[in-house]
């Protein structure tokens, strides 16, 4: 161009350009914005240097300053490992009532071990513990192995009929119906019999002659008055919780042909700290002894 | 120079930047302003407020003020990692934080009753940018000179003098700058502990970066930016102007006296033309620290200041004429005495005045009765109440709260007795800067008893926790009780919190679920 134009109703120079009769104003940016607009660019090109930014074929470039998103990660990572490590050590070190008894330390083992169980015990248990039939709830006070601390620590460490540890939990409760070891009238007996323990329907005019077959087959596991025995790992007959039902048809299936639970050995997959952890975790649900 | 001697008053050779018949498009360079001190009523109230306010932005947070050994002793803190605001004997936690947000509905209140009734004086005398603009004149012309010596300086080429004129001037911007900057960490944590720190280096890096932004803009808007800031980056003016009313004061160039105006008035005088009292000396556009004309009318960039109003009370003094040419005035006022003296749509200004000169009395005069309006006294009714209902919760409000969380996974467990158990987490808040024993108990929950996790109290319906000063307290609480007393289906009850050495009390409504239909 080698005059300017100006455009006569806006007093705004005109670029030239001129389309059907219409002329186009040249009002550009102003100097600030296209300063900034400058600096942008300039920061970009410094940025790709400094920064990982092309990609190349089989890689990209790493960048100046060598920085990486996953070092940041591995590094964070580590860091709250190494943050970690102190308390673990004295967990790993301090025996399980202690770590009860300390407040910093059960508090961090109630915290790992609510997120151990989410991961490793959840899928049977449930993700609160409650439990299924066949699948005992941790919440509650009823323990089949007992619920001291030592007693939940033991159960998870080596599991329950864990045919590959040998310090496993074992009971085993004969298959009274499948191997013919009592009538099923007995069993019908027993059956009633049990079920009068905790105040279940039941028919009143068996439950004389189940006391007898009870008393002959059963108590010298579940006991006399049939609150079983922790050591055998022989269920409580006489409270409200059933890991089985609490029908007729139930208690008579499990008489009959009973169903045996198998929980595997964690001690060796997880190694004795996260059992420690997770039996505080678990005796902190309500209804540790 | 550009000062000419005429009728004992200077007349300055000034233009208004917003002239109309100049009126440039957007994108113009900033016309730089050089405003002239002023003298008089309003300047020294401008100075005392001044005074007050950077006095209280500068002291306030090292008041200190006693609340014992758990507690703080700032007056006024902002303790945003505790999580806590405390002022003087209030202290507020962040879930009472709507008492905040109902300073901030005084303070919107507050602004309609302000604006209605004296106009922008937020924006004259009491806006931050306005009263360090005003700071960072007064070293400007303490450096510098007034007006004429800032125009010569800024024309004259680079000498030694210039140079080192203008780095005392930037460098004490800048103090002053670090200074406000400085100021305001003060009130996020312990001033002089901050204080110390800063000093030697240690104090943590937001400190130091919130000291530099606050630098950096202060400097820039107080130094460079000015009068900008009012006219294109604010939105107070915009939302002020939609408030005013003809019955709101603004400071008003009263041409039913001052026009037609002249600068030969006793010329015109002697052939017996008849002229107002301006007599054009430009003595208000000289002084305006927004570079306006006054006499153009009312206009956005006008902040009201009133040092105009100065500036031509001393302009009229020296004629010996009255004063208030510039005034506040109200817009119904002005409508009126326009009215009297331009009956035939232009000013006749032989009727505004007398034989001797003296204004015709029937002209009114604003005074401070005009604010005296049942619109200023509705915002002002609403603005006290608001005061009034948040200072007696304020003074009634509890200092012990309890909330409660239920376990939803699962919700309900079966005990080998039969009874059925809820699992809570209970937080006690223990609002009051010394350690409590809280009592924990039932309401509404026939025969239930409380157990904790640790077995280290209960079973029993009345526990007790020992609530750290200013703390929250987190206890698992279990709940049980047998569903053959109670019933099927879900009840109600409250959880109560219970000061055992005082008497506040704190309700929380909660429902225990059995698990069994109805």
């Amino acid at each position: 161009m080698s005059s300017k134009e100006i455009d006569a109703i806006s007093g705004t120079e005109t670029t030239g350009h001129e389309w059907d009769g219409i002329k186009e104003l040249n009002t550009p940016l102003p100097r600030w914005w296209l300063w900034t607009f400058y600096i942008t660019i300039i920061w970009a090109l410094g940025y790709t240097i400094a920064y990982p930014a092309w990609p190349l074929i089989s890689t990209n470039t790493k960048g100046l300053l060598g920085y990486s998103s996953r070092a940041d990660v591995a590094r964070e990572l580590a860091a709250a490992e190494a943050g970690r490590a102190s308390v673990l050590q004295r967990i790993a070190e301090t025996d399980i009532a202690g770590i009860a008894a300390d407040e910093e330390l059960s508090r961090f083992a109630v915290a790992a071990g609510r997120s151990a169980f989410k991961v490793y015990c959840s899928q049977c248990h449930g993700s609160g513990a409650q439990g299924a039939p066949g699948y005992p709830n941790l919440n509650d006070d009823d323990w089949l192995w007992g619920g001291t601390l030592d007693d939940i620590f033991l159960t998870i460490n080596h599991g329950v009929r864990f045919d590959a540890d040998d310090d496993t939990r074992i009971s085993e409760m004969p298959a009274f119906g499948r191997d013919e070891l009592l009538e099923p009238g007995q069993i019908s007996a027993v059956a009633n019999f049990v079920l009068s323990l905790s105040g279940k329907d039941h028919d009143a005019a068996q439950v004389e002659e189940g006391k007898t077959v009870y008393a002959e087959n059963c108590a010298s596991c579940h006991g006399d008055d049939g609150t079983g025995l922790a050591e055998f790992g022989a269920p409580n007959l006489a409270d409200a919780i059933w890991l089985y039902g609490d029908t007729m048809e139930a208690v008579v299936a499990q008489i009959s042909g009973p169903q045996h639970g198998v929980m595997p050995a964690w001690g060796t997959r997880l190694g004795e700290t996260t059992v420690k952890q997770l039996a505080v975790y678990v005796h902190s649900l309500g209804g540790g002894e | 120079m550009n000062v000419i001697e005429q009728q004992n008053t200077a007349q300055f050779e000034v233009e208004a930047i917003n002239r109309r018949d100049r009126q440039t498009p957007l994108y113009a360079a900033r016309q730089k302003i050089h405003p002239k001190r002023a003298e008089g009523t309003f300047r020294r109230l401008k100075w005392l407020v001044m005074f007050v306010t950077l006095g209280i932005y500068y002291a306030a947070p090292w008041l200190r003020w006693d609340r014992g050994p758990y507690a703080p002793d700032q007056a006024i803190l902002v303790d945003l990692y505790h999580r806590r605001f405390y002022f003087f004997f209030i202290e507020i936690w962040p879930q009472e934080f709507y008492y905040v947000a109902g300073l901030l509905v005084m303070a919107g209140v507050g602004l309609f009753l302000v604006t209605s009734s004296v106009g922008r004086a937020w924006c004259g005398y009491t806006c931050p940018q306005t009263v360090w603009v005003d700071l960072f004149l007064w070293v400007e012309r303490f450096v510098e000179g007034d007006r004429n010596a800032r125009i010569k300086l800024d024309a004259a080429p680079w000498s030694a003098a210039k140079v080192a004129r203008r780095t005392v001037k930037h460098a004490t911007w800048l103090a002053i700058s670090v200074a406000t900057g400085g100021a305001w960490i003060f009130y996020f944590a312990d001033a002089p502990t901050l204080a110390r720190d800063v000093v030697s280096g240690t104090a943590p890096g937001i400190a130091y970066m919130t000291i530099a932004v606050l630098t950096s803009t202060t400097y820039v808007l107080g130094g460079f930016m000015r009068e900008q800031v009012c006219i294109y980056m604010c939105p107070w003016p915009r939302i002020q102007a939609a408030m005013l009313d003809e019955n709101s004061l603004t400071v008003t160039y009263n041409d039913w006296r001052g026009e037609p105006r002249s600068r030969h008035a006793k010329k015109m005088a002697a052939e017996g033309r008849p002229i107002g009292d301006c007599v054009d000396c430009n003595a208000c556009v000289v002084v305006c620290p927004m570079g306006i004309d006054i006499r153009d009318g009312q206009q956005l960039e006008c902040i009201t200041c009133a040092l105009c109003i100065d500036a031509c009370d001393g302009i009229m003094d020296k004629l010996g004429r009255e004063r208030g040419l510039i005034s506040y005035a109200t817009l119904a006022d002005y409508n009126r005495n326009m009215a009297i003296a331009a009956p035939a749509g232009t000013i006749d200004p032989t009727i505004a005045r007398d034989g001797e000169g003296r204004l015709n009395s029937s002209f009114r005069k604003t005074t401070w009765r005009s604010i005296l309006r049942y619109r200023t006294g509705l915002y002002f009714a609403v603005w006290a109440l608001i005061g009034l209902v948040m200072l007696y919760a304020l003074m009634h409000r509890s200092r012990l709260d309890i909330n409660v969380l239920r376990d939803r996974n699962p919700v309900f467990v079966q005990l080998s007795d039969g009874s059925i158990r809820n699992g809570f987490t209970v937080k006690i808040l223990n609002m009051m800067p010394e350690p409590r024993t809280i009592g924990i108990s039932l309401d509404g929950l026939p025969a239930a008893q409380m157990t904790l996790a640790d077995s280290s109290q209960g079973p029993s319906n009345l526990l007790f926790f020992e609530a750290e000063p200013d703390k929250l307290k987190v206890v698992k609480v279990f709940v049980r009780a047998d569903p053959d007393i109670l019933g099927n289906g879900s009840h109600d009850f409250s959880f109560v919190a219970q000061d055992m050495t005082g008497s506040e009390t704190a309700r929380y409504a909660a429902k225990f679920e059995t698990g069994r239909n109805q």
